[in-house]
């Protein structure tokens, strides 16, 4: 068995950005949508660490460091409005959030 | 010398009338509408004048109207002998009918609408004489029959006037059709609308044997004038015309408007001696119109009607005239019949006037004690018309049948007769008013002073115009033809003295005779009567389809179901349809939208990898 | 040899984890799974040589962020999901979509990108702190201001949106 070839890390950061998005679009509770939400930035930061890996400079790394504090702060601010919503709301279900609709 | 001046003045009467004359008083109107004319024609007297002896055209040229390709049309005007003699009759009979309407029309509403119209409508004639290509008489000759109709359905609260106004304007616009393609015509063959530029042009042109381009492109033109001109077969709107008030009758109906097709035929005399058919053409449907009119005269009892067939009868022997090729007799005749049609018209108006409105020739009767000056003019104008000798009408129509006589004799014979029965009918309208005793209902009156004053002062020219020698004055454009036949002068002249005579007899002398011959002829009196049927043919072959398919087709067909139904609403239901389906794009379902946003960026990542990455 | 191992192993953990959280009916079950993928991607970043950005991971991810999430689900005390049919649509083309883009990604890997070199753990130890803070304080200066200044806006609008109303 030899080394592990890069493309596979990849492969493994398009699965888990494709199983974010089955996520957000299955899913019913609003909760697990942003955590899917952050599978996805995960996975994209894989990809930028491989990249970086692969071309041996750190920018890669950088850029999914600044990835990294943005996920963050959108957690913070997307979670208070989940409570202001299930304040307004009294139902974390998105599919019952859908007034603006024609 | 600033011959744009000439037609100016009327128009800025019509502006000021038009804008601003439901303000004034009746005294500002009239200085406005009858002073604008009177300064044209004084200013027309004065440019004569200087110009004296005219023996060359006279033309000024202001700016480029068109230029296209070839075609290059500009707003000239021209002054010449023959616009001379149409300028004085406009201005001058003009002015005279001007002051008349200020008193005919003193107790009518709309008093400054009709001053407008009268103004603008002076506007129009005069760019028609003064026009020096085909393009600017056409505005002149559209022109005045848009005036035309305004002034018919004068009185437009009434239908047999908004009617009668629809009809002048319709039938005038189907022989402007004609005289558009003549024009096309024209511009096609000659390349030029300019009437120097067509005469020099045509003058290197063999003249035509058959039936070529030159004489369809004048008898395109004379179907035009049969329109204008009220010929057969467009003659039917003069008659119905007489809806307006009377003072236009007389000068659009008798002296000006309907005189343009003989004006136009006299300016492109050059074309018109180049394509013999055509004339021929003209002669004819000249001579036979003349008939026709007279004949239908003889039986209508309304005395605006007589004068209007009159009209038509007239007319008639003026296109004879220059259809034989005597263009200045054409003319000569056109300046006497202004003179006494105008004074016709005139004095009916004054009777028409002083008997609250009264028309119809069953109730007149012994007025002359009663309007005294009246009776001599319309008397003078009646003698002028028949061709009595020593009045005007008996040179100027004397003129026209000796030229006649030159060219074809049997058209000299009809011309003749016809001169009889015209003095028959005049005669018999004005012995059924003036003689006998009075079987109306009104207290018949004099005119006052701005009626009677132009009505005898057109009687002096209808008494002595005859000795204006127009074809003289003409004779450098129109080469004068062999001298007259004395003959013939005595053959028509008695043929009138005749017919006085049989109308004397029938209505002075022995008035039960006219009736009994009345019931005698029995179904030729009726068909006379109505005129020959010819507007109920009209109506039957052309209006009635011609309304049948509007509807039906244009209508029903095209206009409601294909634009409203298809075009419009459809348009409206298709985007109704769209915003149905598409509005479902929009459930307000986070999950749908996050679907929609995976398609797009699945259907971006395929069309940057088959470019090959973003490279 | 060892690092071939371990990638498998935790490769095969983060799918797993990742399957479970869009599998589970509970959030909490949900957050639970998310912590595990974070973990392993951690892991893998140490065999990319990237170890202050692993550090990073799991202090930042795994121990802020997913409390926060795990906070949140307790204090709403979100439970089990219930049933919905209202987006027919996402559930009907959901599954196709989902298939093509993954197999498209997997395709452009394959085809589009030119060789990559083998992960060979310990052959490049370039994300060390010191590399990163180098970098970070002078070329991507600018960035780093500004993320604190999001970071602080952040901090804010979480406050304000969270806070009770005023009476």
């Amino acid at each position: 068995m030899g080394h592990v070839p890069l493309s596979w890390y990849l492969v493994l950061s398009a699965i888990l950005f494709v199983l974010g998005v089955a996520g957000f679009v299955y899913r019913k509770s609003i909760i697990t949508v942003f955590m899917s939400i952050e599978l996805m930035l995960n996975a994209v930061n894989l990809s930028f660490v491989s990249f970086s890996y692969e071309l041996r400079r750190i920018d890669g790394q950088i850029f999914s460091f600044f990835v990294m504090v943005v996920a963050a702060a959108e957690a913070a601010v997307g979670l208070a409005i989940i409570l202001t919503i299930f304040r307004n709301r009294g139902t974390l279900q998105i599919d019952e959030v859908d007034s603006m609709k024609l | 010398m600033n011959l744009w001046l000439i037609p100016l003045f009327p128009l800025i009467g019509f502006i000021l009338n038009g804008l601003w004359g439901r303000r004034f008083s009746k005294a500002v109107i009239n200085l406005i509408g009858v002073g604008t004319v009177a300064v044209s024609f004084v200013y027309v007297l004065v440019v004569l004048s200087k110009l004296y002896p005219l023996n060359t055209a006279y033309s000024e040229h202001y700016f480029t109207w068109l230029q296209s390709g070839f075609l290059n049309v500009g707003f000239d005007l021209l002054l010449d002998r023959l616009t001379a003699v149409m300028l004085l009759i406009v201005t001058g009979v003009g002015l005279l009918i001007h002051i008349y309407s200020v008193g005919y029309m003193q107790h009518e509403g709309g008093y400054y609408r009709f001053f407008a119209y009268l103004n603008l409508f002076t506007f129009f004639m005069l760019i028609l004489v003064m026009a020096s290509n085909l393009l600017l008489l056409f505005v002149g000759w559209e022109g005045v029959g848009f005036c035309s109709y305004i002034l018919v359905s004068f009185y437009f609260h009434e239908t047999w006037a908004t009617g009668a106004g629809n009809k002048a304007f319709i039938v005038n616009r189907i022989g402007d059709f004609g005289f558009s393609l003549g024009i096309f015509l024209t511009v096609i063959t000659f390349r030029t609308l300019d009437f120097g530029k067509i005469a020099a042009a045509v003058s290197t042109m063999p003249v035509e044997a058959g039936f070529g381009t030159l004489a369809v492109l004048t008898l395109l033109l004379f179907a035009g004038a049969t329109g204008k001109s009220a010929q057969i077969p467009l003659y039917v709107w003069l008659p119905d015309a007489m809806a307006a008030p009377t003072p236009v009758s007389a000068l659009i109906h008798a002296a000006t408007m309907v005189t343009a097709g003989v004006y136009m035929i006299a300016r492109l005399s050059f074309l018109y001696d180049h394509a013999p058919v055509a004339m021929e053409i003209v002669a004819i449907v000249g001579l036979f119109t003349a008939v026709l009119g007279a004949t239908i005269g003889i039986t209508q009892n309304d005395i605006k009607k007589v004068f209007a067939y009159s009209t038509v009868s007239q007319l008639g022997y003026m296109f004879l005239g220059v259809g034989v090729g005597a263009y200045s007799a054409g003319i000569f005749h056109l300046m006497t019949h202004a003179f006494f049609k105008a004074l016709l018209f005139l004095g009916a108006g004054s009777i028409i006037h002083g008997l609250g409105g009264e028309q119809d020739l069953r109730h007149m009767g012994g007025l002359r004690k009663a309007m005294p000056i009246t009776f001599v003019t319309l008397g003078i104008a009646s003698l002028a018309i028949s061709g009595v000798p020593g009045f005007s009408g008996f040179f100027s129509k004397d003129a026209i049948l000796s030229a006649a006589y030159t060219h074809a004799p049997w058209m000299f014979w009809i011309g003749a007769i016809t001169a009889g029965i015209t003095a028959f009918y005049v005669f018999r309208a004005y012995f059924l008013a003036f003689f006998g005793s009075y079987r109306g209902h009104h207290h018949p009156h004099e005119s006052p002073l701005t009626m009677t004053v132009p009505l005898i002062i057109l009687a002096a020219f209808s008494l002595g115009g005859g000795y204006i020698n127009v074809p003289g004055w003409l004779s450098g454009l129109y080469p004068l033809l062999e001298h007259e036949n004395k003959v013939a002068m005595i053959v028509s002249a008695s043929f009138g003295i005749i017919g006085i005579i049989i109308a004397a007899f029938l209505y002075v002398f022995r008035p039960g005779l006219a009736e009994s011959f009345k019931n005698k002829a029995g179904g030729l009196y009726t068909l006379v009567y109505n005129k020959y049927y010819v507007d109920e043919f009209y109506q039957g072959a052309v209006v009635k389809p011609l309304e049948a398919f509007s509807r039906m087709f244009l209508w029903k067909g095209i206009d409601r179901g294909i634009i409203d139904a298809g075009l419009v609403n459809g348009s409206g239901r298709a985007v109704r349809g769209w915003g149905k389906a598409l509005r479902h794009f929009q459930s307000g379902s986070i999950r749908n939208y996050a679907t929609w946003v995976l398609a797009g960026c699945l259907l971006v990542i395929f069309v940057i990898g088959l470019y090959g990455g973003s490279r | 040899m060892i690092d071939t191992i371990l990638f498998i192993i935790f490769a095969i953990l983060a799918i797993v984890s990742g399957f479970n959280l869009v599998l589970q009916k509970h959030p909490i079950s949900s957050a639970l799974s998310l912590i595990g993928v974070m973990g392993s991607l951690a892991v893998l970043y140490l065999l990319l040589g990237a170890e202050f950005l692993a550090m990073a991971q799991m202090i930042v991810y795994g121990g802020a962020v997913m409390v926060l999430f795990v906070l949140v689900i307790m204090l709403l005390n979100a439970g089990r999901e219930k049933g919905s049919t209202k987006s027919w649509f996402a559930q009907i083309a959901g599954l196709p979509l989902l298939l093509c883009l993954v197999a498209l990604l997997g395709f452009l890997i394959r085809a589009i990108l030119p060789p990559l070199r083998s992960v060979e753990f310990g052959s490049w130890v370039g994300g060390t702190a010191e590399h990163i803070g180098q970098l970070l304080f002078t070329t991507y200066l600018l960035p780093f201001e500004v993320i604190s200044i999001l970071i602080l806006i952040a901090i804010l609008g979480a406050v304000v949106l969270a806070r009770k109303e005023l009476d």
